[in-house]
C-alpha cells in the first residue's frame, strides 16, 4: 500500500477493516496495548540466541530486531463514528551477512526454538544468493553502544488516553465544521507505537519506544444547484510527539495570510475545522487562476512536500545508484555532479539539512534499524549539493566510512534498507516575517497545505496544487484562488528561492506513510522549513469541463 | 501449509462458528504462500518467501461491531479469538451503517487457480532474473526487475448460512532496462494466474528494445497530441475513473458522477459511444473470485455501454437507503477493443505521439477527475505513419472523461495488472510540459 492509498482513505475515512493485516498485525484490547510483553533481560537473551546461532552458522554478521508495533486508528465522519482499530504486530526479524551476502528471514514465533530456526533460514539465503553476488558486502565501521536505550520525549501516550474522549474531539471538530457550512465533513486519528529492540554482532543491544500521531480532517462544501463541490483539508502537521500535540496550545499558533491559522507544535483540531468549513465555502466562489509566471510564496506545511519530493528523494544514495530503478526511479543528482564539488543545487540562500535528532519530528529516533547512533548532517550548504543519505553497506561507495544512520524497515517481518532522514530547509538568517514577504511580492501566489503532487523519475519536472491559495498584488492578498498548480524544474526551481521568512515562522510538514521497495515498505518523516519565495515560477489553470 | 482445501478450511470455519454467542458471527480464513526476487544493477538485490494464514472474525451485538483475528487454528485458540471479538463488540460504539451478514449465496465457479504457479521454485525466480540480466548485459543495457507470484485461497462463513470458497494463484513480473549510456529506458510488465502463460526471455526483450530505441530521445514543444496509448498508459487513468463509480459520493454531490441540481449520471452519455466497459471474473484471462471479502456474489456487470453509464457501485448500506440492489464493486475491469494491431494504429497516424506508459498519476481536480502524471519507459513520435524518433517525456494533464470522449481508435486487447485493455488513439492529449527525465 502506498501513500496515496492511506491518503486517500484519510480523506475518506473509510473503514480501518480494509487496511490489510500483514502491515496492521492483529487487533489488540486497550488495557494489553499498556502490557509489555517482555522486559529487556529476555529480549537480551532471545537476542543473543539469533546472534549466535547465526555465527555459529558460520556468518560474519548478524542483527536481530524483536519488534512490537502498535497501532490505534480512529474513524469518523459528521456524527458517526466509523470504526476504531487496535492492532498489535510482535516477531523478530533477523539479518545476517554470510559469504559476503545479505540474508534475511523473520518469524512471529519469538521463542528460542522460532528464532533458531529463523536464523537458519537467513544463513540459508545468504549463502544461496552469494552465488550470483558480484561483490562482497562491505560495512562501515559502527560503534558497539552495550544496553542503551531511546524513547519519544512525549507528556500523554495515546495508548492511555481514554478513546472516548478521542471520539470527543473528533465530533466536536466534525460539529463545528457542519455549523460553519459543511456538507460533509471526515476525520481520523493515526497513532502508532513502535517498540524495537535490536542487537548486533557489533555489541549493541538497544531498546527504543518511538510514537508517532497525525490527526486529519477533511472538510467538503458542495453547491449543489452547480453541482460544485470543494474541499479543505486540515493544516495539521503529523509528528514523533505524544497525544499533547492534540492540546491546541495558543502558544504555539501562527496567524497565516489572509484568515489562516497555522501550528507549530499543538494543533487545534475544533478551530481548524471550523477555518477550514468557511474556506471551503470560499473556495465555490473564488476566482480561477490565470495561468502565467509568478512569484510563489509557499507556506511550510506546503513546502515540507516539495522538499519531501525533490530534495529527500533524490537525495537517497540507492536511487542514485540505480537499486530503485524499476520502481521508483532513479535521480538526476548522479555522482558527478556530487563529486564536481560546485553543483547549484539551488540558490546561495539554500540549506538543506538532513537531520535523524530533531525532537517532535517523525523521523526522530536515538539510533537506526542497524545499530548506528542517529545525527545530523547537511545535503545541500549554500546551495551547493554537499552529500547524500546512505547507510552502513553504502557509504564506502561515497568515500565515507560513517554511515548516516537512517536505515530502517517499517516492521519485524521486512528487511531494513535505506530510507530518508527529516529534510529540512534552514530558515532564514536575516529577521523576516511572512508580512514581510508578502509586502515584497508585486505578482504572486501564496499558498498553504498539501495538494496534489507528482514528479518524474529522475526527480527533475513536478506538478504541485495545495490547500488553500491567495492571490497577492502589489503587495496585498486581493482574494483566495481556485484550480492552481505550479510546474517546475528541481535545480530551476531551488536556484528560484529569492527569500526565506526566519526562525520564527519554522514549522514541521511531515508524511505519514512514504512508500518504497519493493515488495513496498512505509515509512514516516517530517520536513521543516519557514515561509519562503521563489520567483517566476510557470502556474497552470487546472480548471476543465467534462 | 497455507493452502487448505475446500473441506479443510470448511471444518476450521465451522469449529470456530461454533463457539460464537454474538448476534451474527462472520468469519473469513485466508492464507497464501508466495515468493520474490528483485535485481537491479544487473545482480540480484533480494529474494523471498512469505507464508501466512489467518482467520478474522466479525462478531455484532445490534449494530455494535468487534473484529479480532488469529493464525492459529486449534480449538483454544478459536473460542479465544471469537471471545476477543465478542468483547470488542461489546466495548465498540454503535456504527449506524452497519448491515447484518448475508444470508447463503450462490457463486459462479471461479478458473483463477493454476498449479504450475502455485508450484513455482526459488530456481525459477533466478531462471527469470536470468532471463533478464544475461540478455541486457550482452546488449549493454541494465535491467533493474521484480518477480512476484503467489499461490493463495479464500474462505468464508457465517451464521446466517453463508460459506465460500475460492483458491487462486497469481505472478506480477516488471522490469525497466536502461542503456548504459543513460540516455534510454525501457519497461515491460506482465501479469498471469498461469505461469505457462509468461515468458521472462519475451517480456525482457520487449523492454530491452524500448531502451535502445529509446535512446537520445528529441524534445518536442508540450501541447495538444493525438496519442497511441498502450494498455499500460491508460489502465491506471481507467482504473481510477471506475473506482469512482461509487454512487454514494455521486448521490452526496461530492464525485464527477453528481448532476448539477443533485442526482448521478447513471443512464447518461458521458463519453464517445464506442466505449464499453465491463468487470466480469469469469473472463478466461482475466479470471477473479466469483465473490468478494463480503460475501457477496460477483458477476458481469456492464458499467459503460455505448458511452451511456450502466452502473454506480452501491455498498449495502446506501442501497438499503435508496430501496436499489446493492451493486459491488468490481475485481477486474474489461474494456471492448477492435482488430487493429499497434502496428496498425501507428500506419494510420499523420502525426502522434506513442506512449509506454504514464506513472506517477495524481488526482489533480475530481471534479473534473483532472489527472496528472508523466510519460516513461519509451515515449515515440509517429509521423506519416511510422515511428519518426524518440522524444523526451512529457508531463500531462488530462481527465479520463475527456480522454473517453476524443477516442479516435481501438486496438486489440492487452492484460494489464489483471485487467482487459485495449490499445487506444486519441486526440488532443494534453501534454503541459517537458520532463528530462529518462
Amino acid at each position: 500500500m502506498n501513500r496515496r492509498d492511506f491518503v486517500q482513505m484519510a480523506g475518506l475515512g473509510a473503514g480501518a477493516l480494509m487496511l490489510p493485516t500483514t502491515l496492521l498485525g492483529s487487533p489488540i484490547s486497550v488495557e494489553a496495548m499498556l502490557d509489555p510483553i517482555l522486559d529487556n533481560a529476555q529480549k537480551k537473551a532471545l537476542a543473543d540466541v539469533a546472534l549466535n546461532t547465526a555465527k555459529s552458522m558460520g556468518a560474519t554478521y548478524a542483527d536481530a530486531r524483536i519488534g512490537r508495533y502498535l497501532n490505534q486508528f480512529v474513524f469518523t465522519r459528521e456524527k458517526t463514528v466509523q470504526g476504531v482499530q487496535n492492532t498489535e504486530s510482535f516477531g523478530v526479524g533477523i539479518r545476517v551477512i554470510a559469504n559476503g551476502t545479505w540474508g534475511f528471514a523473520s518469524t512471529n514465533d519469538v521463542t528460542p526454538d522460532g528464532i533458531k530456526k529463523a536464523t537458519g533460514q537467513a544463513v540459508a539465503i545468504a549463502k544461496a544468493n552469494s552465488k550470483i553476488q558480484k561483490e562482497p558486502v562491505k560495512l562501515a565501521p559502527v560503534q558497539g553502544y552495550g544496553e542503551v536505550s531511546w524513547k519519544t520525549p512525549l507528556t500523554k501516550d495515546f495508548k492511555e488516553v481514554p478513546i472516548a474522549d478521542k471520539v470527543d474531539l473528533l465530533l466536536k471538530a466534525n460539529n463545528a465544521a457542519m455549523e460553519n457550512g459543511a456538507n460533509f465533513v471526515n476525520s481520523a486519528l493515526f497513532q502508532v507505537n513502535e517498540q524495537k529492540y535490536f542487537a548486533s554482532t557489533e555489541g549493541s543491544y538497544i531498546d527504543q519506544d518511538i510514537h508517532r500521531l497525525w490527526p486529519t480532517i477533511g472538510v467538503t462544501c458542495i453547491d449543489r444547484q452547480s453541482g460544485k463541490f470543494k474541499s479543505r483539508q486540515g493544516l495539521s502537521a503529523p509528528v514523533g510527539m505524544g497525544f499533547e500535540y492534540m492540546d491546541g496550545l495558543d502558544s504555539e499558533k501562527i496567524a497565516g495570510a489572509a484568515d489562516l491559522m497555522l501550528y507549530k507544535m499543538s494543533y487545534d483540531i475544533v478551530e481548524d475545522a471550523t477555518l477550514a468549513a468557511k474556506q471551503a465555502k470560499q473556495m465555490l466562489t473564488a476566482k480561477s487562476v490565470e495561468p502565467g509566471k509568478y512569484s510563489l510564496v509557499l507556506e511550510p506545511n506546503h513546502l515540507g512536500l516539495t522538499i519531501h519530493e525533490s530534495v529527500g528523494h533524490p537525495l537517497e544514495l540507492d536511487r542514485v545508484l540505480g537499486y530503485e530503478a524499476n520502481y521508483a526511479g532513479t535521480s538526476f543528482a548522479t555522482l558527478d555532479k556530487w563529486k564536481a564539488g560546485d553543483f547549484q543545487y539551488g540558490s546561495k540562500l539554500v540549506n538543506l539539512v538532513a537531520d535523524k535528532t530533531q525532537e517532535g519530528s517523525l523521523g526522530a529516533v536515538g539510533y537506526d534499524d542497524e545499530g548506528v547512533k542517529c545525527k545530523k548532517w547537511d545535503l545541500v550548504r549554500d546551495g551547493v549539493l554537499v552529500n547524500y543519505q546512505a547507510i552502513r553497506d553504502q557509504v564506502h561507495m561515497i568515500d565515507q566510512n560513517e554511515s548516516h544512520g537512517c536505515c530502517y524497515s517499517q516492521s519485524w517481518n521486512d528487511v531494513q534498507f535505506q530510507r530518508m532522514p527529516n529534510v529540512s530547509l534552514e530558515p532564514g538568517k536575516e529577521k523576516y516575517s511572512v508580512q514581510d514577504m508578502i509586502k515584497d511580492v508585486e505578482k504572486g501566489i501564496y499558498i498553504a497545505g498539501r495538494g496534489s503532487y507528482s514528479i518524474d523519475q529522475q526527480r527533475y519536472n513536478f506538478q504541485f496544487g495545495g490547500t488553500v491559495f491567495y492571490e497577492i498584488k502589489n503587495g496585498e492578498i486581493v482574494g483566495m484562488l481556485n484550480d492552481v498548480a505550479y510546474q517546475s524544474n528541481t535545480q530551476e526551481f531551488w536556484n528560484s528561492c529569492t527569500k526565506i521568512c526566519d526562525e520564527n515562522d519554522y514549522r514541521l510538514f511531515g508524511s505519514f506513510f512514504d512508500g518504497k521497495g519493493q515488495p513496498s515498505q512505509i515509512s514516516a518523516v517530517s520536513h521543516g522549513s519557514s515561509t519562503s519565495r521563489f520567483d517566476d515560477v510557470n502556474v497552470i489553470n487546472t480548471g476543465r469541463t467534462i | 501449509m497455507a493452502i487448505y482445501t475446500k473441506d479443510e478450511a470448511k471444518q476450521i470455519l465451522e469449529r470456530a462458528l461454533g463457539f460464537s454467542k454474538a448476534d451474527d458471527c462472520e468469519i473469513n480464513l485466508t492464507g497464501s504462500e508466495s515468493g520474490n526476487i528483485r535485481y537491479a544493477r544487473n545482480s540480484v538485490s533480494t529474494a523471498g518467501h512469505r507464508s501466512n494464514q489467518t482467520l478474522v472474525v466479525q462478531s455484532n451485538f445490534g449494530k455494535k461491531v468487534g473484529v479480532a483475528t488469529i493464525d492459529e487454528f486449534d480449538d483454544a485458540s478459536l473460542q479465544k479469538v471469537v471471545a476477543l471479538s465478542e468483547e470488542l463488540a461489546r466495548l465498540s460504539p454503535e456504527n449506524p451503517e452497519f448491515m447484518p451478514p448475508l444470508g447463503p449465496q450462490r457463486y459462479l465457479d471461479s478458473n483463477t487457480f493454476s498449479q504450475s504457479t502455485a508450484d513455482i521454485t526459488p530456481e525459477y525466480r533466478t531462471d527469470v532474473a536470468d532471463k533478464s540480466i544475461t540478455p541486457a548485459a550482452a546488449k549493454d543495457v541494465t535491467a533493474a526487475g521484480f518477480l512476484n507470484d503467489s499461490s493463495s485461497f479464500s474462505s468464508m462463513i457465517n451464521s446466517n448460512g453463508l460459506f465460500a470458497y475460492n483458491q487462486s494463484t497469481n505472478a506480477n513480473f516488471t522490469v525497466t532496462m536502461r542503456s548504459n549510456d543513460g540516455t534510454g529506458s525501457g519497461w515491460v510488465s506482465r501479469d498471469v494466474n498461469d505461469i505457462n502463460k509468461f515468458d521472462a526471455a519475451e517480456a525482457s526483450a520487449v523492454a530491452i528494445d524500448k531502451a535502445l530505441q529509446s535512446r537520445n530521445a528529441k524534445a518536442i514543444e508540450p501541447g495538444k497530441y493525438t496519442v497511441i496509448l498502450e494498455p499500460a498508459a491508460s489502465s491506471q487513468l481507467l482504473g481510477n475513473m471506475l473506482f469512482s463509480f461509487n454512487a454514494r459520493n455521486a448521490d452526496e454531490g461530492r464525485s464527477f458522477m453528481s448532476k448539477e441540481g443533485g442526482g448521478n449520471k447513471l443512464g447518461e452519455k458521458i463519453v464517445d459511444e464506442r466505449v464499453q466497459l465491463w468487470s466480469d471474473p469469469q473472463n478466461p484471462e482475466v479470471p477473479v473470485s466469483t465473490w468478494n471479502g463480503a460475501g457477496q456474489r460477483l458477476e458481469r456487470t456492464d458499467w459503460i455501454k455505448d458511452g451511456v453509464v450502466q452502473n454506480l457501485a452501491y455498498g449495502r448500506y446506501w442501497a438499503d437507503q435508496k430501496g436499489v440492489d446493492p451493486v459491488p464493486f468490481p475485481s477486474n475491469g474489461i474494456m471492448a477493443g477492435g482488430d487493429a494491431s499497434l502496428e496498425d494504429l501507428i500506419k494510420d497516424t499523420r502525426r502522434g505521439v506513442l506512449v509506454t506508459r504514464l506513472w506517477y498519476i495524481r488526482t489533480v481536480d475530481p471534479q473534473t477527475l483532472l489527472y496528472t502524471g508523466l510519460t516513461r519507459d519509451g515515449t515515440f513520435f509517429i509521423e506519416n505513419g511510422r515511428i519518426k524518433h524518440p522524444v523526451k517525456n512529457f508531463r500531462f494533464n488530462e481527465s479520463p472523461i475527456i480522454m473517453l470522449n476524443n477516442l479516435e481508435a481501438l486496438g486489440q486487447q492487452v492484460r494489464i495488472n489483471g485487467n482487459l485493455i485495449p490499445y487506444m488513439k486519441v486526440r488532443d492529449f494534453t501534454f503541459t510540459s517537458l520532463s528530462d527525465a529518462v
